[in-house]
């Protein structure tokens, strides 16, 4: 399926994006783009990235989980699609798991993830 | 009806105009015409393609003798496509992808992903039953009838049985994307068989 690889990295980069590298645990600010009738603005979802799913190509997703006046509230964003402006990484999380799906059982303190340091 | 021998790459997305489109991807074939057809020799206008080269010895010898007669190298598929007017087209003329265009409408043609001796819940999704609590009743298909009148079970009675390797047509699917270069065309949603298959895409209206 080397073709299909190809293809999808080339599309890959017409897109023209560039974002950071990022981990489930890391804390993100995600900046959508939001249309509202003919208006055109800027929503930022900040949260800690629970999954990564498809890679970082054409496919690849990430969830972002936080909380919102005390709901929790994921939302999956592709990589490439247009309506993902800029990811922002403002910490990087310690964690010993790819998916982190016990953060849903958690709330307030105990939902908190350690601070990646050396 | 033009058409042309493609190979299933796989499936992806692709956004267009701010949305995400499921499309697969898939890698045409040139083809090479073999034969033209004409109502007044024929009795039906037609041409005749060959398409993906192979070895002389993989094929007959009927076969070969039309790729000898047209003077075009043994090909691996032969297809005829039926045309009102066949006028314009000449053998040993070649058919690539950019007989296809961004926008258009086409069928695909393929042969779906082959299942084997299946029972009735895969074939004909029927809902079986409980998995557990001693059931011994897991993935049956049921009563398939009355008693002794009509005494017989109804023709066409759903059944286990054969499933998959058929031909499906799947019409209508819109053309998002051509490169007629890398010989690689993508169209909107899904297309019967398995990555790596040969499905044939075809034009609408003649």
């Amino acid at each position: 399926m080397d073709k299909l690889k190809a293809f999808k990295e080339e599309v890959a980069k017409s897109l023209n994006k560039e974002f950071p590298e990022i981990w489930p645990g890391d804390t993100v600010k995600v900046y959508t783009r939001v249309k509202e009738g003919n208006k055109e603005r800027i929503q930022i979802f900040t949260g800690v990235v629970i999954r990564r799913r498809g890679g970082r190509g054409l496919d690849g997703t990430f969830t972002v989980r936080k909380e919102s006046s005390g709901v929790g509230v994921e939302k999956i964003f592709p990589y490439y699609s247009p309506s993902v402006e800029k990811i922002e990484v403002l910490q990087r999380g310690k964690v010993r798991r790819a998916r982190l799906y016990y953060l849903r059982e958690r709330r307030g303190k105990a939902a908190k993830i350690k601070k990646k340091g050396y | 009806m033009l058409g042309l021998v493609a190979k299933k790459l796989g499936m992806t997305q692709l956004y267009v105009e701010g949305k995400a489109i499921p499309v697969t991807v898939l890698e045409a074939t040139d083809g090479v015409i073999t034969q033209i057809k004409t109502r007044e020799k024929d009795g039906y206008n037609a041409i005749q393609v060959g398409f993906i080269d192979t070895k002389e010895k993989r094929l007959n010898k009927p076969l070969l003798g039309i790729y000898k007669k047209a003077g075009v190298p043994p090909k691996k598929i032969l297809k005829e496509f039926r045309l009102d007017d066949v006028s314009g087209f000449e053998p040993k003329q070649e058919i690539k992808v950019d007989i296809f265009e961004k926008g258009e409408i086409v069928d695909v043609i393929g042969y779906t992903k082959g299942r084997g001796f299946s029972g009735v819940m895969k074939r004909h999704n029927f809902s079986g039953g409980p998995d557990s609590h001693g059931s011994m009743f897991n993935r049956r298909p049921g009563s398939i009838g009355q008693c002794e009148f009509p005494g017989r079970v109804v023709k066409g009675k759903k059944m286990p049985g054969h499933y998959g390797n058929e031909r499906v047509t799947i019409k209508n699917l819109e053309v998002v994307f051509v490169d007629p270069e890398k010989k690689l065309i993508a169209v909107k949603g899904a297309v019967p068989g398995s990555k790596g298959s040969y499905v044939n895409i075809i034009k609408k209206g003649n």
